[in-house]
């Protein structure tokens, strides 16, 4: 398992964001009592892009964001920012983010970020083959300009 | 930076519903203005009161550049803007909203008034103040029958303002949970 | 004189229970999912949000539905639906160097580095009507590369071949700046526009308008000269700066296509002899879109780069600004279907007035 997965939020974070919440709610059923701070509330967020891939900042369009934050009956406090407009995803993913700040973090990163992880990975490769299948090999022909 | 926890509580418990009714009670002041009203939702950190919080909490979003004036400039609120608004903090020249008492909102004359084509770009101000009465400076015009009266931290400020329209600064009141309203269509007058 | 009226309540109701049974169409038809529509329709779906200027090609699939397959009725359902939304952060400007790529060419560079990766792509079929669609057959799985290894395989950038002109200063260079930029959703949009306030008219413009404005510069009306550079299509990180958090997280993954023009440039007085850039990105796979985007955005760039105002439209700001929104074009073309009885009855009468003072003076000269 990726350390980062483990130790870095915004690796497990961006994770949870990106997970089917379909897939998210199969590994994670039960979610642990929280309060909740802040009630999912779906919402845009808008896409900039940048005038010729590298210049100024520009405005592309928006797009569907779902965010809730919740604490632990022990204190420690989860976010989420996911894309979509599940608010169980949302409350899900806010969840992972706090237990992941407790002792149960190395657990919770075997059972719902691995799976989710190795998943998302696959899916891409997947794609990257099927990409560079439609790659161009180039003939070149016999030219006649030397004798 | 990680918020403390304090800060992430005092949100509306069930935005949809609270947000629509505090909206309804702020558009009631500013089109009776004059007429105190009570909001609440919000349980914003001291020194905020629940109606400054919960109007904050109503009109401004992460596109509105907000001035804390004086004691409303401290971390504890800082944090609570960051998690429940995301509104960018700004200086008093720039900004959309400010919120302070009168005298940390001095002067006044800084604040956006607008342009004549766009005068919908000019700042309000959330006054924070001890009470609300029915009681004090005159006020007359747009939304009010005959006159009313409001205890105006002064009226000099309101009538400058006046004098500018269509441009000027528009003001919420705010004690507790009770709200005023002055839009800048009011005149006012000591009495 | 005018006589106001009210009624057609029960005429409106009826019609709007008869949409909707139009819409289901024979029952005896099994009914379309949303999934259906996402999965099959992606490109119908893809259209709508670029257009809509919202990333949830389940709301696009919905639209679609809902709007019996009329994309710029649905568009207009997409709309409506953002203006509803909470606005809870811009992201951070997306890195299209990082995108996983699905399809990436280039008309300029046969040879460049990752090679040309043709991706899904219309291109090379021939146009002819696939009956086996009809009979609903399986299709197979796309076969992945075997044999060598995959060159890109492992690279987390895709350089953009402007990279490798910029190295020879051929090109002219566009310099990262993070100034947010103006929104023409928030504010007016305002004349004369910079060019973040184009490309943003443009990227959720009417893909048609951009396309007959591009066709138009290539037939001479602001000719631009343009090769495609670069072409890519794939999926790209959204970034946002978490205000509780103090940092930035990915929250999500948009398809996105990018298409950069290389365009010939003769010198001004100030700049040497280049090639010049016209840049265009659209959400989802759209390439028809995105190269037109970038023909119309360098058309538009003539001031800037010092050269002449032929007249062309594609080079007018106002022209192609103003009238390329298809929700702003078709709202107001279609309300003049509208009730217009009391408008009409003013001209009636000016008619009317008008032609009895001509007669009478044809009258009065016999």
């Amino acid at each position: 398992m990726p350390d980062a997965l483990l130790t870095d939020r915004q690796t497990w974070m961006a994770t949870l964001a990106k997970a089917p919440p379909a897939r998210l709610a199969a590994l994670l059923p039960d979610p642990p009592t929280h309060m909740v701070l802040r009630q999912p509330e779906i919402g845009a967020v808008m896409v900039r892009g940048r005038v010729g891939a590298t210049g100024a900042a520009f405005n592309l369009g928006e797009m569907t964001v779902t965010r809730a934050s919740v604490r632990l009956a022990t204190g420690e406090v989860g976010h989420a920012w996911v894309q979509g407009r599940d608010k169980g995803h949302a409350l899900r993913a806010a969840a992972v983010d706090a237990l992941m700040q407790t002792d149960r973090a190395a657990d919770l990163a075997a059972q719902v970020l691995q799976p989710l992880a190795s998943a998302a990975a696959s899916a891409r490769a997947g794609r990257a083959a099927k990409a560079a299948g439609t790659k161009v090999d180039f003939f070149t022909m016999v030219r006649g300009e030397d004798k | 930076m990680t918020l403390a926890t304090d800060a992430l509580a005092g949100g509306f418990v069930e935005a949809p519903v609270q947000s629509a009714q505090a909206f309804r009670e702020i558009l009631e002041v500013m089109a009776r203005p004059g007429m105190i009203r009570r909001v609440s939702g919000a349980t914003p950190p001291a020194p905020l009161s629940v109606a400054a919080g919960t109007a904050l909490l109503v009109l401004t979003d992460p596109t509105m550049r907000l001035h804390l004036a004086g004691a409303a400039n401290c971390p504890a609120v800082r944090d609570w803007v960051a998690f429940h608004i995301g509104a960018p903090l700004s200086s008093a020249e720039e900004a959309d909203f400010a919120v302070g008492t009168w005298d940390a909102l001095q002067p006044v004359s800084r604040f956006r008034i607008g342009q004549p084509d766009y005068p919908d770009r000019s700042a309000t101000l959330i006054v924070e103040c001890d009470q609300l009465v029915n009681h004090g400076p005159a006020l007359t015009g747009p939304g009010i029958q005959t006159a009313t009266w409001l205890n105006l931290p002064e009226t000099a400020a309101f009538r400058v303002n006046r004098g500018l329209f269509p441009l000027g600064f528009d003001t919420l009141f705010t004690a507790g949970d009770q709200i005023a309203g002055l839009p800048r269509s009011t005149r006012v007058e000591a009495i | 004189m005018y006589v106001a009226v009210k009624g057609g309540e029960r005429a409106i109701d009826n019609a709007h229970q008869w949409l909707a049974e139009e819409r289901r169409g024979d029952p005896a038809v099994p009914e379309l999912t949303i999934p259906q529509i996402r999965e099959q329709m992606r490109l119908a779906v893809n259209r709508v949000m670029a257009e809509g200027s919202l990333y949830d090609p389940d709301l696009a699939a919905l639209a679609i539905k809902q709007a019996r397959g009329d994309l710029i009725e649905a568009v207009f359902l997409i709309r409506a639906y953002r203006t509803t939304l909470p606005r809870l952060a811009g992201s951070l400007p997306v890195d299209t160097g990082a995108m996983a790529v699905d399809r990436r060419i280039s008309a300029t560079f046969k040879d460049l580095p990752g090679g040309q990766v043709l991706g899904p792509t219309f291109d090379y079929t021939h146009r002819l009507l696939d009956f086996a669609l009809m009979a609903e057959g399986a299709t197979q799985d796309a076969p992945p590369r075997v044999g060598e290894a995959n060159p890109m395989e492992g690279e987390t950038r895709v350089p953009h071949v402007a990279s490798f002109l910029n190295r020879d200063g051929l090109i002219e260079t566009a310099d990262a700046s993070d100034t947010p930029p103006p929104d023409l959703t928030r504010e007016p949009m305002e004349l004369p526009a910079d060019r973040a306030l184009r490309l943003q008219a443009l990227t959720r413009g009417d893909e048609g308008f951009v396309l007959s404005m591009a066709y138009s510069t290539q037939r001479g009306y602001g000719r631009t000269h343009a090769f495609v550079g670069e072409l890519r299509i794939g999926t790209v990180a959204v970034e946002v700066d978490i205000p509780e958090l103090g940092f930035a997280v990915e929250i999500g993954e948009i398809e996105l296509t990018e298409c950069e023009t290389v365009n010939q440039f003769k010198g001004s007085k100030t700049e040497p002899p280049q090639f010049t850039r016209g840049y265009g990105l659209v959400m989802g796979q759209s390439e028809r879109k995105a190269i037109a985007m970038s023909l119309v955005d360098r058309a538009l760039r003539w001031q800037e780069l010092g050269e002449d105002f032929t007249g062309a439209p594609a080079q007018d700001e106002e022209f192609v600004l103003m009238h390329c929104d298809n929700i702003q074009a078709t709202g107001f073309l279609e309300h003049i279907k509208l009730p217009h009885y009391v408008d009409f009855q003013a001209e009636l009468e000016l008619v009317r007035k008008l032609r009895s003072e001509a007669q009478a003076m044809q009258e009065a000269a016999e």
